[in-house]
């Protein structure tokens, strides 16, 4: 899909958030001097394309109690990961599970999936999980705590 | 922790704001509250930083866009300096200092800071690359998604309240 002037303008608009009043469509198109009947038309559409995953709220892990963050990585045998890394999405606990690519020497795992828990023994738990379900195709694994946030802000787009 | 109240609305809203006239008389009359409600009740999730975003999350790769993942492996005297200076770089949407579960393992990772570039064209993830590499003299390893397995995640807020979702 690609961005007209005005698609480009409204996601300006509501990348940092909604308003938070009872008529947030309305204000929105009101900054772009469109009614909200225009706004809520082009957000659905945004939204049967994918360009929008959904509208809605995005928990800090963190503050509600999950505070083991452990981003687990998997060397998998290359003819096994996608149908594995399937799997491995469904399991409760995880997000974000991608196949990314090797970069040896420095780095042999070809399977990401962000584990969070509300403890680190948590996550081991889910790591040892995935572990047994992995089986002799995983050669090695690790998990990496996030031990910081140094920087939270998504994707900005820039006036053009 | 979230009252009861709050992470009913959370869950609530986790799985897609309606896109009607007046959305939170909606959500409200669902919920069986009043609309103030709802809307005072999200600003303070909101302020209190429960909540990190209120809004449309937007895949920005359907329009040409990309997120990418990478990382290096930055010496510990240098980390702070070089934390600064990565974000102060637009295109740095996330960044994380992350430590390794088996450091005593041959094959630990010395990666340890993680951050996402997100960028509107996929043409600029080279360029900001090399930007980085340039200011920081370190290597970047970057780890782009060939496939997407799950993006999602639910957490289980409403486990223990006694509320049938």
């Amino acid at each position: 899909m690609p961005l007209d002037e005005l698609d480009r303008r409204l996601i300006r608009a509501t990348q940092g958030g909604l308003p938070l009043l009872p008529r947030p469509y309305e204000a929105v198109g009101a900054m772009l001097g469109i009614d909200g009947e225009q706004v809520r038309r082009r957000m659905q559409a945004m939204l049967d394309a994918g360009l929008i995953r959904r509208i809605g709220a995005v928990p800090n892990h963190y503050r509600l109690g999950f505070t083991a963050n452990g981003m687990s990585v998997w060397d998998v045998a290359d003819d096994l990961v996608d149908e594995l890394g399937e799997r491995i999405g469904q399991l409760s606990g995880v997000s974000h599970c991608y196949r990314r690519p090797r970069r040896l020497p420095v780095w042999r795992y070809n399977l990401f999936a962000m584990l969070h828990g509300r403890s680190r023994e948590e996550v081991e738990r889910q790591a040892e999980d995935i572990a047994a379900m992995l089986g002799p195709a995983c050669a090695a694994h690790d998990i990496l705590y996030s031990t910081a946030i140094l920087k939270k802000t998504g994707l900005r787009l820039n006036e053009s | 922790m979230l009252s009861p109240d709050d992470a009913r609305l959370v869950a609530f809203l986790h799985g897609g704001f309606p896109l009607t006239d007046r959305p939170f008389a909606d959500v409200a009359e669902q919920l069986g509250c009043p609309e103030d409600v709802v809307i005072e009740r999200l600003q303070r999730l909101l302020s209190h930083g429960d909540l990190s975003r209120f809004g449309p999350l937007f895949q920005i790769e359907r329009a040409g866009g990309r997120f990418v993942l990478a990382a290096m492996a930055v010496p510990e005297p240098r980390f702070d300096a070089v934390a600064e200076l990565l974000n102060g770089i637009s295109e740095v949407a996330h960044n994380y200092r992350r430590e390794s579960a088996h450091p005593d393992q041959p094959n630990a990772t010395p990666l340890n800071m993680w951050f996402v570039l997100a960028v509107e064209s996929a043409d600029l993830i080279a360029p900001t690359i090399a930007h980085i590499e340039a200011v920081t003299g370190l290597s970047v390893f970057d780890f782009p998604k060939d496939r997407e397995f799950f993006v999602e995640l639910k957490l289980p807020l409403l486990e223990g309240l006694g509320h049938a979702t």
